[in-house]
């Protein structure tokens, strides 16, 4: 009895934790985007089914334990019997099962979710491109030509085609609510796509430790119906600051805690040239092209950078 | 002549490291003056630190690796603490920099110098007496092997003082370890020190394989085997095959660095996600490397402790191999999120479901070992029965990340870094002192205090779930790793509870070392006469405890799985005559090599060419005239065997 | 008796410092897991050549560095030292110490002189600037070939301890297994060369 009112006690501040957060801070629970949702539906349904197992195993496992205890003498007790093929057949037989339907799961999902996939949506994708930076996120939009630093403006219901790439250190790509995460890499592009259901302000950081201001490099999407962005990027190109080469090599210094930023104007080759920086061509300005490799795909992961042919 | 050292190096402005230098460095001296005041250097040269005697190795593994858990376990509570502090504007106490060498060497430290050297102690104790041999295949080795072990630890350790640790995560991806973004000498501490300890355990791992190939006593053929020398030889055979790529990968990251090559760099064509690959074809086996002889300590106690064999024998044999293979065939799971193809990511998240197929067999066969069984609760039991319930989810939530779709919202959180704490502390933490408290009798001829046992084990087992719960939770709320501080104020509540949990953990480490302690103290009390105090089932039960040196006066004749427990139902007594006996001579070599090889490493870390290059020399040296040296054996005359024989015989029959 | 340790090769044997037939077949096969360990290290660097093969960020490629009829000359003699290698072997079934000390100096000389050409081309490499930080491909290059020329050199220290072993102890069962080993290792040198002429050498050129 005593035992049991200790866990209650230690569990009521826990249940208490929950309550205290508000669902949205979930954010990998109450999604705010398709692809966040459909993340959800597996996660969830992948526990399921193995808590299925799971659940049992723990308590015949305590049930055992207890029932064939030493001094529990009324419990059968078979001290040779070490070998049967039912059970063999039965418990080999479980996981295989799991395993096979998880198998099917995965190969459907893992295509339908591909972050390389573009999403099926009447209304035409707006493109961002974003670069990793030390110790921020700068962000590009090529079809209005703007650029921001540390705050991600999209229209909600508006699919969302990110190229991205790093300056230099590797980081990830991550806005919890919205679903899927992807490497951002330096002299490499990867691609992600996502969408914003509802309009919203949701968190974004860096997932892949990148240094010292790793903890800092966090940004907010913050997603709108489509009128107040289009009034926004207006307001932007009516803007002061320009971003352009001197501009962005002062940008890509290492800082921290950038305050959001917007840019009028950005140079339209900047992504491109971002990601090339390391092919040869860039720091070579002398060697004859004719000779430049074009790295083939690597074992396993993105394209790497085409060269500035 | 001194490189890149300079007093500079120290860093004396901060406190928290100068205090915890000061706090070691007169624990050391103390030590140092209690070994000259009991005149115990001697002893210490002659008995320990020349041993080749697979026990008293497999001791100091296990030493090594209780020492290493308190530094890797300190560098976790001061996560924990910084966590639950810097919350919301607030930045704690520890900055970045340190911050980030503390959990790189939180990680570093609990692989290779506490989980590794905890079961290469338990396999250098086990593995001989379960097969009926005097010794493993190359004792000269296996002493090399665990001096570079613990020169690659100490070279750990004064990075903390002399200069600083990796900041890189215990991976180190470039190009963050790369000198233009890591131009300390943390990184090249991390490199060296993996270097020289990698080594020892690929010594190891040889040394094993030909020991469990070719010294089996006769009659054991491969499927009369102990279950725990089958793991054991799995896990063997995966070192051998890992380690190279380890030591391959870290040569160029080293080349990299020292010679200006250009294999992961951003620049000049060099490929960063080819270390990535590289170092994950280490990296997933390598946690079934620690993880399979944990599964084999599982096997050995719950068959004793439940008065039955272990059920499911061959499948448990077929099991273990099977993990082998397959645990090379997932490695890409460990970076979904880099862009591959949805086919190639479908893959290896369906490979590594499958892996869980043989892994839940295993659960089901303890399972079932305990059905119909007559279980005696000893603490050996109970870290095996908190281990099939902690690691049944573990092990779920393992599955549950290798579906690429839930992986790539959970990869690099919080929810990922309670997984693998799942497996490691309920697997491998677990079974490691699982075995500890099952085979200490076997060393040391008395039994662990189990009151304190039992204390360290509730404290283990509420004391993760309590550290780890709100990690999983925290994944949900897209808390990624590594964090220094954060801006999301509802984390904290959760990062509170964790430090508690991890407090309750430090109370679980406390109660061994009472247990040790007082089992010390008491051990008269708890003296094992008999050799076999657990009524158990194999071979090492059949001898005396401590175990003599020779571990045994006739090489037995195996008939059966389970020998020991055979001979006791068919009341099978020893022949009373004995023979001369070969041992393999103690030798100093393999510690003076190691010595010498810690030098190199530390000189290449600071770049002192001079002395690297001498040291190397040294090490050369040494070696050779070690190969000149004929007198490497001896005998134990048959007297002496039959003299500490029937002192065991006779204290049996006094104990009867 | 038991015959799998030489723990208990029993007390009946000559007390010779020989642990006997058996333990020298634990002492091959160890060495031969070791070798296998050890060829996963070249595995591993090939494996990065291949993936590095290409990425000669601007700089000479492998067509324009190597010399093949060198490098050629480079197989040549390591070919020839594997012979003389079982020449020496020959001679120890048949325990005749001083052939056996002789064409292991042979051997010596023509790993000796492998080394020198190697080095030899690594220093005019570096000194065209074609050196191991020119390019990705370059670093793959050097260490793999540096990686084999270092076990080579490893393997002639090795060699001149054994020359001088054979010389002062006789073919007895240490040296004998220790030849064995060696033999084995430098084999194995020469199969890695054999790979490392075709994958890096003729697939670079042709």
């Amino acid at each position: 009895m005593n035992r049991l009112l200790s866990s209650a006690r230690t569990l009521a501040p826990l249940a208490a934790l929950f309550l205290l957060a508000g669902c949205d801070d979930y954010a990998l629970l109450f999604p705010k985007g398709d692809i966040g949702l459909q993340e959800r539906s597996l996660i969830l349904i992948a526990l399921g089914i193995m808590l299925a197992v799971v659940i049992p195993v723990i308590i015949l496992t305590l049930v055992f334990a207890w029932r064939y205890r030493a001094s529990n003498t009324n419990a059968t007790y078979a001290p040779k019997w070490a070998h049967s093929n039912g059970i063999e057949f039965v418990i080999w037989t479980i996981p295989c099962l799991i395993v096979l339907f998880l198998a099917v799961m995965i190969w459907q999902t893992t295509h339908k979710l591909d972050p390389y996939q573009p999403l099926e949506s009447k209304v035409p994708p707006v493109r961002v491109e974003v670069v990793a930076l030390n110790w921020k996120w700068l962000f590009i939009y090529p079809d209005y030509g703007i650029a921001t630093v540390n705050e991600l403006p999209i229209p909600a219901g508006t699919p969302i085609n990110f190229k991205l790439t790093a300056d230099s250190i590797m980081n990830s790509f991550f806005i919890p609510h919205l679903g899927s995460q992807v490497y951002a890499m330096g002299g490499m592009q990867t691609q992600l796509h996502l969408i914003a259901d509802q309009p919203g302000i949701y968190p974004g950081r860096s997932s892949a430790y990148s240094g010292s201001g790793f903890s800092d490099m966090h940004f907010k999407a913050v997603a709108t119906d489509r009128a107040t962005f289009d009034a926004w990027v207006r307001k932007v190109q009516h803007s002061q600051l320009v971003l352009d080469k001197a501009s962005y090599t002062e940008l890509a210094k290492p800082s921290i805690k950038n305050a959001p930023t917007t840019y009028a104007r950005v140079d339209p080759k900047l992504f491109d040239d971002i990601v090339n920086q390391y092919m040869p061509a860039m720091t070579h300005p002398t060697h004859d092209m004719a000779k430049m490799a074009m790295v083939e795909g690597p074992m396993c992961g993105p394209q790497r950078a085409k060269s500035a042919e | 002549m001194l490189g890149k050292l300079s007093l500079d190096a120290i860093p004396l402005h901060e406190p928290i490291i100068m205090g915890t230098g000061v706090v070691v460095a007169l624990g050391g001296l103390v030590v140092l003056a209690l070994l000259t005041r009991y005149r115990l250097w001697g002893y210490l040269w002659k008995e320990w630190i020349t041993s080749v005697d697979h026990k008293k190795i497999g001791v100091m593994y296990f030493i090594l690796g209780l020492v290493m858990l308190l530094r890797g376990f300190a560098d976790a509570i001061m996560m924990r603490t910084q966590q639950a502090m810097a919350a919301g504007g607030a930045e704690g106490y520890l900055p970045p920099h340190h911050y980030d060498q503390i959990f790189t060497a939180h990680g570093v430290i609990m692989i290779f110098f506490v989980a590794t050297p905890f079961i290469l102690g338990l396999m250098n104790v086990v593995v001989p007496l379960q097969l009926g041999a005097r010794d493993v295949a190359f004792p000269f080795v296996n002493s090399l092997g665990f001096w570079l072990s613990a020169m690659g630890a100490i070279l750990v350790m004064i990075s903390m003082w002399v200069g600083d640790f990796a900041a890189t995560g215990w991976v180190a991806y470039p190009p963050l370890s790369e000198l233009g973004y890591s131009p300390t000498t943390g990184v090249d501490y991390f490199i060296w020190s993996l270097q020289i300890s990698g080594l020892g355990t690929t010594l190891a791992g040889v040394n094993f394989v030909a020991t469990i190939f070719k010294m089996r006593a006769p009659g054991m053929n491969l499927m009369k085997m102990p279950v725990f020398c089958w793991t054991a030889l799995i896990t063997n055979i995966l070192i051998v095959a890992i380690f190279p790529v380890l030591t391959a990968t870290l040569a160029m990251l080293a080349a990299d660095r020292y010679l200006g090559m250009h294999f992961f760099t951003n620049e000049l064509g060099g490929n960063a996600m080819m270390y990535i690959n590289l170092i994950w074809i280490w990296g997933h086996p390598e946690v079934y490397v620690l993880i399979l002889p944990c599964f084999g300590v599982y096997s050995e106690v719950i068959a004793t402790f439940s008065g039955k064999p272990l059920f499911g024998y061959k499948s448990m044999v077929y099991a273990t191999s099977s993990i082998g293979v397959l645990s090379f065939m997932v490695w890409l799971h460990h970076f979904f999120t880099m862009g591959s193809g949805a086919n190639v990511n479908a893959f290896f998240g369906i490979m590594t479901t499958i892996i869980s197929i043989p892994t839940g067999v295993k659960l089901f066969n303890w399972l079932f070992t305990m059905y119909r069984g007559r279980i005696r609760f000893h603490s050996a039991t109970l870290w095996t029965i908190g281990f099939m319930v902690t690691f049944a989810v573990g092990g779920m939530t393992g599955v549950l990340l290798a579906v690429p779709g839930a992986d790539f919202v959970l990869h690099n959180s919080l929810f990922l870094v309670a997984h693998f704490h799942n497996v490691i502390i309920g697997g491998v933490v677990y079974g490691c002192l699982a075995g500890m408290s099952f085979w200490f009798p076997k060393v040391f001829g008395f039994t662990l205090n189990e009151f304190w046992g039992k204390v360290s084990f509730w404290c283990w087992l509420i004391g993760y779930w309590l550290a780890f719960t709100p990690l999983y939770v925290l994944g949900f709320m897209g808390m990624t790793r590594r964090m220094n501080h954060y801006d999301m104020p509802e984390w904290q509540p959760w990062l509170q509870v964790a430090l508690v949990g991890a407090i309750i953990v430090g109370l679980g480490i406390l109660a061994i070392l009472i247990q040790l302690y007082v089992s010390i103290r008491d051990r008269e009390q708890n003296r094992d006469v008999t050799g076999d105090p657990w009524d158990a089932r194999s071979l090492e039960w059949s001898r005396p405890s401590p175990v003599p040196f020779y571990n045994f006066a006739h090489v037995p004749e195996i008939t059966s799985l389970e020998q020991h427990w055979e001979n006791k139902e068919k009341g099978r007594v020893e022949v009373r005559r004995y023979e001369d006996i070969h041992m393999p001579k103690n030798t100093g070599a393999g510690f003076l090599i190691s010595v010498w090889s810690f030098i190199l490493c530390f000189a290449l870390v600071w770049h002192m060419w001079l002395i690297a290059g001498a040291s190397l020399v040294a090490t050369i040296i040494t070696f050779i005239l070690r190969t000149y040296d004929r007198d490497t054996d001896y005998w134990v005359p048959a007297d002496e065997v039959a003299r500490i024989e029937g002192a065991w015989h006779a204290s049996m029959k006094e104990a009867a | 008796m038991n015959m799998h340790s030489p723990a208990v090769s029993g007390g009946h044997h000559p007390r010779d410092h020989d642990h006997g037939h058996d333990s020298g077949s634990t002492t091959v096969l160890g060495f031969w897991i070791y070798l296998m360990s050890d060829c996963l290290i070249f595995c591993s660097l090939f494996a990065t050549f291949g993936v590095l093969a290409e990425s000669y960020a601007g700089g000479p490629t492998g067509r324009e560095l190597f010399d093949l009829p060198y490098v050629g000359a480079e197989t040549v003699l390591l070919l020839i030292s594997s012979f003389t290698f079982g020449m020496a072997n020959l001679n120890m079934n048949a325990a005749r110490t001083r052939k056996v000390i002789r064409w292991l100096a042979i051997t010596f000389l023509f790993g000796a002189a492998f080394i020198g050409m190697e080095i030899n081309e690594f220093a005019h490499l570096v000194a065209e600037g074609a050196g191991p930080g020119r390019s990705a491909f370059l670093s793959a290059y050097f260490t793999l070939v540096g990686t084999h020329g270092l076990h080579v050199t490893s393997g002639l220290i090795w060699l001149a301890v054994m020359i001088d072993q054979t010389r002062r102890f006789g073919l007895d069962a240490v040296v004998r297994r220790r030849l064995a080993c060696l033999s084995l290792f430098w084999h194995f040198l020469d199969l890695i060369w054999i790979c490392v002429f075709t994958f890096v050498y003729l697939h670079g050129v042709l």
